[in-house]
């Protein structure tokens, strides 16, 4: 089915965060801070207050009021403290997007700076085991004997990976517009990944009461995952709008956006991994060093996948946390899955060229009857049967397993192969239906950030109706609409879809309206290990002469449910493929060690993938009967796209050149260092 | 100062500040929200526009430089209810999720059918190439999509071009 809101994104009549026409609206433009540790000694905005058009400066000076249930990076100018360079310290709001801009730059802010520590190293002495990583697993796991396992080996190996910090970089920038009414309710429209979790945010930092509080997202311009948090734009466009008595919008830049909207942590990986002479696993330990700030915790979960991945007697699984004088990393697409599968599953491969097994021989060997870690019974796992079919169509049976062989003048061939997944989780949602004149609206707080949220719900609404798609409608994207979760963690679909189907039944039983709440529901849950699991396939070309990596071949086969909607579900799942890509080869936020913060703040010096970047890639699904899930038998396919496709991309790096870099991404100059 | 445009085929005049983009001006000013800010620094395309019928990051320029051009947005692409081909190809292959980069890579597109000559991956260059998918890619790489559309959007593109 074609997506239902295409027209208007094809029209240009789509309306995104700050495009909304809005009577009287006035700009915000922050300032950040110039140092990465220290106090603000004292912010001068005279110059700025005397600049046309000027109606307002924030700053730490004169503390806007905030809930004290504020904190960390929603808790704006409520301290002269600063916690990374690139901190919001202050912000100028004026007539016009020019104005404002400029009067920020008048704004004299100065410091007394400290010494700070932005670096992160596996032997950094304020390294410690966080409670939980997120959202809540235990951050150390141990199953079995390591050393022994290891001991009893017939091959092992231990190896350390690197991966950069890496940004979500939506394509729409990070926006808020807020308007007051007279009765001190407050609406934002805001780039949100859920408005009734904005909502509630944006109520508790401002000590509102949440019925006074609406936050709008109708179209966003994606997230993957850094608008999945409420962000400080939203509090500061609410906080302007307040000092200003007018509508405020505020739309960050490029730059700003990789200071204030997240990112991925750096890793650092330290796999051991042990086999016996039939090519078993004796032995699994993931340990994995991550950052964080100093206002908030935030750990990322980059060795859980371990836990379910491979059947081994001994398994041991840990995160270890500094917190550092820089920004607090956040949700970036399958966040611990996409890092920590890079991981195991390079290492998996280096296992099996050093054992002599063949890769996808080696993960079938070691495919666990039950979950690893828990020992729950999976609800489906099909992961054998994905490398088998992408074998069969990636022509594997065709491989040379030896690296470095295969040359093309200048250019060196290889073919590699990762496994991937990703838990299939479902939250409490809310739905109302409504029969109005022979259509349905369909109701719901979800959000659409790209992955087609609309479409997909209309397709299980009608389905669950019995009715024509076109007699669907879909509303989204307003926190004032029946409660629902984030669009994040590959659960939107499976958590909306669940409460709009028992509304449909509802409605089929009352006639006109259909109201559900799944909270029962999703507590009755039976306990199961649930995954979808895929495996990619990836062919490079490496050039001997210039370090190039060109990506000739990419395929995806998955396993992931049932597939809501095909169209939709190729796309997101070469969606994911393509930032993979862009993870293996060329993403890589620099942190600047000698004055903090990031370099490479812009899409000249961060590279997404562009379109010649990519050749024509395949994504695949293995029909999947899982009654386990939820009312559509799906699983979440927003995040295992991603998952994998790095380690088949330097897997197939080292086959081409018999080398492997370990650190990511895989750039020219790396190439260039090794010898072949 | 005072500056006359015509934009999507309607002449209007304006007061602008001369620090101002034509991407800003169109979005803040004249209330065409298409054209979008995803860089503002001719760095992802999303603000794509037709000047004069060549395609150009409307970020780059300035309004008050703009004075007797003629500017084509996305909103400018269709003819009344019916739809430029990009647009329906757009929809029909799936060529984009959250829609941000789309005015661009769509404006773009338009721009691109138009454009004789060779790029970086012509062989033959004396020769006007055919729009095979390589010469597509090659030619798009200036639009970027972080939702990874690109697939689609070749085969959008390659089913319009000529």
């Amino acid at each position: 089915m074609n997506r239902v809101e295409g027209r208007v994104k094809v029209t240009g009549l789509a309306t995104y965060a700050a495009e909304y026409p809005v009577e009287g609206v006035t700009y915000a433009y922050p300032v950040q801070s110039r140092v990465a540790k220290g106090r603000v000694r004292r912010v001068d905005a005279s110059a700025a207050l005397a600049m046309p058009g000027v109606l307002a400066v924030l700053s730490c000076e004169d503390p806007p009021r905030l809930a004290t249930e504020a904190e960390g990076e929603l808790a704006l100018f409520q301290s002269r403290d600063v916690a990374y360079r690139g901190q919001l310290v202050a912000a100028a709001v004026a007539d016009t997007y020019e104005n404002a801009r400029a009067a920020a730059d008048a704004i004299v802010v100065e410091y007394d700076q400290d010494v700070h520590d932005v670096s992160l190293r596996a032997d950094h002495p304020g390294l410690y085991r966080p409670e939980v990583v997120n959202p809540a697993f235990p951050s150390d796991t141990e199953k079995g004997d390591i050393e022994a396992g290891l001991d009893a080996a017939e091959t092992t190996v231990d190896v350390t990976y690197t991966t950069p910090v890496l940004h979500n970089n939506p394509m729409e920038p990070h926006a808020a517009l807020a308007l007051w009414d007279e009765e001190g309710r407050l609406l934002v429209y805001d780039t949100a990944q859920g408005t009734s979790s904005s909502r509630d945010m944006i109520a508790s930092t401002l000590g509102l009461p949440k019925e006074h509080v609406r936050v709008v997202s109708r179209h966003v311009g994606g997230g993957f995952g850094s608008k999945g948090t409420t962000r400080p734009q939203a509090v500061l466009a609410a906080l302007a709008a307040r000092a200003a008595g007018r509508p405020v919008k505020i739309a960050l830049t490029r730059q700003q956006m990789f200071d204030v909207t997240g990112y991925r942590t750096p890793t650092i990986q330290r796999l051991r991994l042990g086999v016996d002479s039939d090519g078993r696993l004796t032995a699994l330990d993931h340990t994995a060093y991550e950052q964080s700030s100093t206002l908030e915790e935030f750990a990322e979960q980059t060795a859980v996948p371990a836990r379910v991945m491979y059947a081994t007697p001994a398994l041991r699984t840990a995160h270890r946390l500094v917190r550092l004088d820089v920004a607090t990393p956040s949700w970036m697409r399958a966040p611990g899955e996409c890092p920590g599968m890079y991981a195991l599953e390079s290492a998996m491969d280096e296992l099996a060229f050093a054992a002599g097994i063949d890769p996808i021989e080696l993960r079938v060997r070691n495919e666990p009857e039950t979950a690893p870690d828990s020992g729950l019974p999976f609800s489906s796992r099909n992961l054998v049967a994905c490398l088998r079919e992408g074998a069969r169509r990636f022509g594997w049976d065709r491989r040379d397993p030896a690296p470095g062989i295969v040359r093309e003048g200048e250019w060196m061939v290889g073919t590699g192969v990762a496994a991937s997944t990703y838990p299939a989780v479902r939250r409490p949602s809310r739905a109302r239906v409504t029969m109005r004149e022979g259509d349905f609206l369909v109701q719901v707080a979800a959000a659409d950030i790209g992955t087609g949220s609309r479409t997909a719900l209309t397709a299980i609404a009608a389905g669950a109706l019995g009715v024509a798609p076109d007699r669907v409608h879909v509303e989204l994207g307003d926190s004032d609409l029946p409660e629902a979760p984030v669009a994040g963690g590959s659960m939107g679909t499976a958590s909306w879809g669940s409460a709009v189907v028992r509304a449909c039944e509802a409605l089929k039983v009352n006639g006109t309206e259909g109201v559900a709440d799944t909270t029962d529901e999703v507590k009755q849950d039976a306990r199961l290990a649930r995954h979808a699991f895929g495996a990619q396939f990836a062919e490079v070309r490496v050039n001997a002469v210039t370090g190039e990596v060109r990506l000739s071949r990419l395929l995806g086969v998955f396993a992931a449910g049932r597939i809501v909607d095909p169209v939709l579900a190729r796309s997101q799942f070469i969606g994911g493929m393509t930032m993979g890509a862009g993870m293996a080869l060329m993403e890589e936020t620099l942190t600047d060690e000698e004055f903090g913060g990031f370099l490479r703040r812009d899409l000249a010096q961060y590279h997404v993938p562009a379109c010649a970047d990519l050749p024509d890639v395949e994504a695949v699904w293995l029909d999947e009967d899982d009654g386990e899930l939820n009312p559509m038998g799906s699983k979440g396919i927003g995040e295992i796209g991603i998952v994998g496709t790095a380690a088949a991309i330097g897997n197939a790096v080292h086959h081409a050149t018999g080398h492997r870099v370990r650190d990511l991404p895989i750039t020219p100059p790396k190439i260039l260092a090794l010898r072949f | 100062m005072d500056i006359t445009l015509k934009v999507n085929g309607v002449s209007r005049t304006v007061a602008v500040d001369p620090r101002t983009s034509l991407l800003d001006l169109l979005r803040e000013r004249l209330g065409l929200i298409g054209a979008k800010k995803g860089c503002d620094h001719g760095q992802c395309g999303a603000c794509t526009v037709l000047i004069d019928g060549r395609r150009a990051n409307a970020c780059l320029a300035l309004a008050v430089a703009m004075d007797g051009r003629e500017i084509t947005t996305v909103e400018g692409l269709a003819q009344g209810d019916d739809l430029h081909p990009l647009q329906a190809a757009f929809i029909e292959h799936d060529a984009f999720q959250c829609g941000y980069c789309t005015p661009g890579q769509l404006c773009s597109a338009a721009g691109m059918l138009g454009e004789p000559g060779p790029s970086a991956v012509t062989g033959d260059i004396l020769v006007d190439p055919d729009l095979t998918p390589e010469e597509i890619r090659e030619r798009m790489s200036g639009n970027l999509c972080r939702c990874g559309a690109y697939v689609n959007i070749v085969s959008a593109i390659a089913e319009v071009a000529p």
